[in-house]
């Protein structure tokens, strides 16, 4: 069943720092952009990694229905746990927990993200 | 947008309201969801609560009376849980409207409870800025002081009050903790709102920039994460134990609702029986005897041996849905929900629909999406109600032997009980993934469900919620079938020969039951099937008693309807009587609620054709297999 087709892409670029850079890396760091900032979505989170909201990708009502949750630019979302493979998936933002569904998430870009610290 | 008659009052005081004025006519309680916003209105209200729709709209309308210390009276409006005043889904318009007092058939409330969690102030006070512009003499009540306290969350209640302009109290609804603050406020002056600046109301993160300041201001700590609903959710939400849980949880409802509640079921025939053995000592005309017999014993009795199962029913749904676990089995349903074109909210509204399809009709309002909702309210029916208990029990009893398969838990007759909710779910999410790829096509919409904490149920809120079913119970089974039973009761002694009631087959109902044969012969059902049919397009439980009825006149009244269906119908035709029961539309009420949430005839009229044709084939073919 393909249920998970997440794992059998490549890495998320802003997955593998952490690890030695390489070359393509070593340039990015030169372009002084921190390390973070490379822009990725609700989904590139996995469980306990906490992101930054940058914006919202969706029709102005959809995204205000969203924004009314705590899903505001500048939030701090957590990837909390999921439905039987991974979707919905709950994130924790603004004090409350709410679930969406993937394609959804794809929507919510984010600015910079931190790895799970447990 | 602000009060123009007090601006020298300044920021309101702390509390001590002026003594009493002129009482409220009505109060209006507004809150996001899941701020608690029901448990206060039980708890102020208590049992003197009415349920209605607001007229031309699908939104329901709770009042009730709160009695207050002093004795007087004051009615409170429970308005629908809301995240914004923009009038955009039918809650946030009825909302909008009542507080603006542009509804016609309301008076605008004269004061506002305003019901927010307190352990997620920062999201629940955006509320406050559209609700406070209103200029209506308000109290915010923050919500759940309990939990607040417990994980260590605290706030400066005045410095609130100061930034508000509004009476603030911190109360548990739950405990029933500072409540009192309620009453002072809705017994004192009631101060408008001192004018604050407020955020553009349009602009949502304006409103949440100045609700994190309000929250600044007021020295409001949130409380840490809850630990509880942390370690329950990693059990509930276990890739692999979450869905074992559900099913478990699935499994224990319904095997509560068939083998368990047999004590209680028993006792309530036993009570009708001796009743009904008491009234007729007490009555000589022998007609009115065998009325009593009919109408109380088989008719009613058989009918309301029904009313613990439906209130364990309720009594789970509610549990669930009190205790936040609901919102976990949307959660887990929602992807296979989704292969069916529904969702994991279309979840607790078909889950409800096993109990009775009117309720559940109304509770797909939690859905947004038109499409979904629609689609959800047209496959409700085809679920197991409790309607249809009556009549699959007695047939399953009559042809079904109770053998155990798997030790006690699971016998013969509880199989096919199970075997006949698969096929209604079955039915239902064919039924769904048709109309979601022709009629009902749209795209996959944006999927957002709030999980709240856990919570431990309260006694009352589950309670009052049985009281309200049991109401509706008695109601359907006091008007619709006592009616019907009497009816088909004097059909059957008309036309009389000689004075004397005609036999069965020459009787009123007799011929009809005969006109409509030919039509339902191919699917093995006799006249007497077909009367019952006939009685059972108004309310399936009808079935029951018309055939007690039929049977009872025709035979001995000792016999049993089990052991008359048994000696009356073959299995095959046993087995396509399940089969029909299981997909036809036979309820009038459940017609009436789709109407009047679709708002046309149209969908309804669908509906019944639809689902009547496909309990033709599928009563005909299950015939022409078992034979």
């Amino acid at each position: 069943m393909a249920r998970r087709p997440r794992e059998k892409k490549p890495t998320a670029l802003d997955k593998d720092f952490g690890q030695p850079h390489t070359e393509i890396k070593m340039q990015l760091s030169v372009n002084s952009a921190p390390p973070d900032a490379i822009p990725g979505t609700l989904l590139d989170l996995r469980r306990g990694d906490a992101a930054v909201l940058d914006g919202i990708d969706l029709p102005s009502e959809e995204a205000r229905r969203l924004m009314e949750l705590g899903f505001l630019p500048g939030a701090t979302v957590t990837a909390g746990l999921s439905a039987p493979g991974g979707d919905p998936r709950v994130f924790q933002v603004d004090g409350s927990e709410i679930a969406l569904r993937r394609e959804t998430a794809r929507r919510l870009k984010i600015r910079s993200s931190r790895k799970n610290k447990r | 947008m602000s009060c123009g008659d007090c601006h020298s009052c300044g920021p309101a005081p702390v509390l001590p309201f002026p003594a009493s004025r002129a009482l409220p006519k009505a109060v209006a309680l507004v809150g996001p969801p899941n701020s608690g916003k029901t448990t206060l209105f039980n708890r102020l209200t208590g049992m003197r609560q009415k349920v209605a729709n607001y007229p031309g709209v699908t939104v329901e309308q709770h009042t009730g009376i709160a009695e207050m210390p002093d004795g007087r009276a004051i009615r409170i409006i429970d308005l629908p849980g809301i995240y914004s005043l923009q009038p955009r889904s039918e809650d946030e318009q009825i909302a909008h409207d009542v507080l603006t007092g542009s509804r016609e058939d309301m008076d605008r409330p004269e004061a506002v409870l305003l019901v927010l969690d307190s352990t997620n102030l920062h999201r629940h006070l955006m509320l406050a800025a559209p609700i406070l512009s209103l200029g209506i003499p308000t109290l915010v009540i923050l919500n759940m002081a309990d939990d607040l306290r417990n994980r260590g969350g605290h706030l400066d209640l005045v410095a609130l009050q100061l930034q508000l302009g509004s009476p603030v109290a911190l109360v548990s609804a739950r405990n029933n903790q500072g409540i009192g603050q309620v009453w002072d406020f809705l017994a004192g002056a009631m101060p408008k709102p001192a004018p604050k600046e407020l955020p553009i109301l349009q602009d949502v993160p304006k409103c949440r920039q100045w609700a994190g300041q309000v929250g600044q201001q007021a020295n409001y700590h949130p409380p840490a994460p809850p630990k509880w609903t942390r370690r329950l959710d990693a059990i509930f939400l276990h890739p692999v134990g979450g869905p074992l849980i559900f099913a478990a949880v699935v499994v224990l409802v319904f095997q509560t609702i068939f083998s368990y509640s047999k004590p209680l079921i028993d006792g309530v025939g036993w009570l009708f029986e001796a009743s009904g053995d008491w009234m007729s000592g007490v009555v000589s005309p022998p007609l009115l005897r065998s009325l009593i017999e009919v109408v109380w014993v088989k008719g009613l009795g058989s009918v309301m041996q029904f009313l613990p199962q439906v209130l364990l029913l309720y009594f789970f749904i509610g549990l669930l849905e009190d205790s936040g676990y609901l919102a976990r089995a949307a959660l887990i349903a929602d992807r296979t929900m989704a292969r069916f074109g529904l969702q994991g909210k279309s979840f607790i509204p078909l889950l409800s629909a096993h109990a009775c399809a009117v309720p559940a009709i109304m509770a797909t309002r939690v859905i947004e999406n038109k499409r979904d909702r629609l689609a959800t309210i047209l496959v409700a029916p085809f679920m197991t109600c409790s309607a249809r208990l009556l009549p699959y029990s007695i047939i399953i009893a009559a042809f079904i032997p109770n053998r155990p398969i798997l030790g006690n838990f699971f016998s013969a007759d509880t199989a096919a009980m199970l075997g006949l909710y698969i096929l209604g779910f079955a039915a239902a999410v064919v039924t769904a993934r048709i109309l979601k790829s022709s009629i009902l096509k749209s795209s996959r919409t944006p999927f957002v469900l709030e999980m709240p904490s856990y919570r431990w149920p309260t006694l009352q809120s589950i309670g009052l919620r049985l009281l309200d079913r049991t109401k509706v119970f008695l109601f359907r089974v006091g008007s619709v079938i006592l009616l019907t039973t009497a009816i088909v009761f004097l059909l059957c002694k008309v036309p009389t020969i000689d004075g004397h009631a005609p036999k069965i087959e020459n009787s009123l109902v007799g011929t009809l039951g005969r006109t409509i044969e030919p039509a339902i012969k191919p699917l093995g059902f006799n006249w007497k099937v077909g009367i019952g049919l006939i009685t059972a397009v108004a309310q399936r439980e009808t079935l029951t008693s018309t055939m007690s009825s039929i049977y009872g006149l025709e035979e001995s009244n000792k016999v049993g309807l089990r052991e008359a269906l048994r000696s009356d119908l073959t299995p095959a035709s046993a087995f396509a009587l399940l089969v029909f029961f299981a997909l036809a539309m036979q309820c009038l009420s459940t017609l009436a609620v789709v109407r009047r949430e679709t708002g046309t005839w149209k969908w309804p009229a669908l509906q019944f054709a639809y689902m009547t044709a496909l309990a033709y084939v599928g009563a005909f073919v299950t015939y022409h297999l078992a034979r």
